[in-house]
């Protein structure tokens, strides 16, 4: 296998990584930035890091942000669960061709049409604009990411699992709950995380839906970096960089290790 | 519960079960695809229906900005009656500016070309990481997801620091002596080549990384061994092979590519020309909804013909994945 790990793969690789990292190593060293200019290093210095928390603004919006996302993620982590077993276990139900098709379009649907016609909605509707209809919207796109997660998972299930529960004895709903909702449940874990920092990371659906009072932090960052780069904006963004690869690793580790008591269990009652 | 039921459970369809499990399987299944189900047509579908009854609604200095048209208001007979009053003004103002053509085809043009070049630089690091050892496979593949969880809008801030006049590649440039004055990018169609690039590189690489990693490498070796020199096994075995990948990659990036809004907003400057802002300025600026719906409306329809490739192409990967 290594022979054929060439030193153009390694190269390639190591390039790509470079070009996908590069930017964020940067802009998390110029957070450290005495300087108040972006890009010339004046020494070390966390002023950034204590002014933004005394920015009244920026803290408001963050917290108007974690709401949305927690709120969000988590209604479209049962919806789009929801959906994913609607699409792999029932093959035929009327209407089934627009319901696939409504799961994948808002995965490619540019934001802006998105966030228009969302908007458009809730006047339509006679609804205020604010954190609610921001949260309503973000449900609705990062479901449809939740149950293209979910589903791929779905898709793989050793459906004998359900049956032998059946032929035990359980119903449908306990079967689910026992056997196939703890197999699945890395991916919609997974899923919730992709839908929260969709959520924490959407600036276009969220300006459209958002009414005044209702400001997310992307939208702050957003209007601050039309003003001009300021190491502040840096240091808010080393922040979510850093709250977010500690999720994620997070994340894997307790994947893996639940991946590795499986195999251990397995082995067992092989053995047993 | 009797043995019957527990056999007719593991096989629904043969006989009957006894009434209330069958009642509640039948309710729940049927819930699951509901629930969803309206929460789209709602929220998803319902809202372009309106954005196109907008866009054919005149402008009006009031809020909501626009006449209405195709109101329930005055019953069935007052809806058709509003077919009258339906104004395709929106969209021949559309046609008159030649700045709405202009923009599209440059969004359209733009997104091609950065497609292009992310399945150019997206390729070769698929195609490392499908060969790397099984065991370092995870973690290189954590690592090309990782970028993807931080901020969009981040990732592209992150550029302007690197591609301003006095930025970090220009000072890096300057001091090696490699050029004598400070290259403009930010603010230029590059910037945004760039940008686009460099965000959507993960949706390139991921589809492009699942249909190599399948790949059975023993036909290299096959074709090698009956004297194939590398390029030619690879345009005849290796890229064909991957096509799926490719396809599913290229449409990843190209149609939210030609809708993009951050991308050409902060790396394009004033100058530069793209739908998605035009949309945007139209709707913040000009505060003009009904043209804004028929920008909306249009940008759709040119994008439908790559979204329906691309539930197609989901829906066979999906098969196969069976």
């Amino acid at each position: 296998m290594n022979a054929t790990w060439s030193r153009f793969n390694i190269t390639s690789i190591t390039l790509g990584f470079a070009f996908l990292y590069l930017p964020i190593v940067l802009l998390v060293v110029f957070s450290f930035n005495e300087s108040k200019l972006v890009t010339v290093w004046g020494g070390f210095s966390t002023k950034w890091y204590v002014s933004l928390f005394h920015n009244q603004g920026l803290m408001d919006a963050a917290w108007v942000t974690i709401r949305v996302g927690l709120i969000s993620a988590t209604v479209a982590t049962v919806l789009g669960t929801m959906g994913a077993l609607a699409l792999t276990r029932y093959t035929r139900f009327r209407g089934r061709v627009l319901f696939s098709g409504m799961i994948f379009a808002p995965l490619v649907m540019p934001d802006v049409i998105t966030g228009l016609s969302l908007l458009l909605l809730f006047v339509a509707i006679g609804m205020d604009r604010g954190m609610t209809t921001v949260i309503l919207a973000h449900i609705t796109f990062t479901m449809c990411f939740v149950a293209v997660v979910v589903q791929s998972r779905l898709v793989s299930f050793d459906r004998s699992l359900e049956e032998a529960a059946m032929d035990l004895g359980a119903p449908p709903v306990k079967t689910f709950f026992q056997i196939t909702l703890p197999v699945i449940l890395p991916a919609i874990v997974s899923g919730w995380m992709l839908a929260f920092t969709l959520s924490l990371d959407d600036l276009v659906i969220a300006s459209f839906a958002s009414g005044p009072g209702a400001t997310t932090l992307p939208m702050k960052i957003y209007s601050q970096v039309r003003l001009g780069v300021t190491p502040e904006i840096n240091a808010a963004c080393t922040l979510l960089i850093a709250i977010v690869t500690v999720g994620v690793i997070i994340a894997s580790v307790a994947n893996k290790r639940r991946e590795v008591q499986r195999q251990l269990d397995e082995r067992a009652a092989q053995r047993g | 519960m009797s043995n019957t039921a527990v056999a007719d459970a593991a096989a629904p369809s043969t006989a009957a079960n006894p009434f209330l499990t069958r009642l509640g399987a039948g309710f729940v299944s049927r819930l699951v695809i509901i629930v969803p189900y309206l929460w789209l047509l709602f929220f998803f579908l319902v809202p372009f229906v309106i954005v196109f009854k907008i866009s054919l609604s005149q402008t009006a200095i009031a809020m909501p900005p626009y006449t209405p048209v195709l109101d329930f208001r005055d019953g069935v007979s007052g809806f058709f009656a509003g077919f009258r009053d339906l104004n395709f003004d929106n969209y021949v103002w559309l046609t008159q500016d030649a700045l709405y053509f202009k923009a599209y085809l440059t969004s359209v043009v733009i997104a091609a070309i950065s497609t292009g070049l992310t399945l150019l630089v997206g390729y070769p690091i698929a195609y490392g990481m499908a060969r790397a050892p099984a065991t370092i496979r995870p973690t290189l593949l954590m690592l090309v997801i990782l970028p993807f969880w931080t901020s969009f809008l981040i990732r592209v801030y992150a550029w302007i620091g690197i591609l301003k006049p006095e930025g970090l590649l220009n000072q890096l440039l300057l001091s090696l002596h490699i050029i004598n004055q400070p290259l403009v990018i930010l603010n230029t169609y590059t910037a945004i080549f760039i940008g686009i690039v460099y965000s959507y590189l993960p949706f390139m690489v991921l589809p492009l990384y699942s249909s190599l990693e399948k790949m059975d490498y023993s036909l290299i070796e096959a074709a090698k061994d009956l004297g194939c020199p590398p390029t030619a096994a690879f345009w005849k075995i290796t890229f064909p092979l991957s096509l799926p990948g490719v396809i599913a990659g290229c449409l990843l990036v190209f149609i939210p590519a030609v809708g993009e809004f951050v991308i050409p907003d902060l790396l394009g400057g004033s100058q530069t020309l793209m739908i998605g802002k035009t949309l945007w300025n139209e709707f913040f600026a000009n505060r003009d909804w009904p043209v804004s719906s028929a920008v909306a409306v249009i940008l759709l329809l040119l994008l439908i013909v790559p979204i329906v490739l691309f539930q197609h192409a989901q829906a066979r990967a999906q098969e196969q994945d069976k």
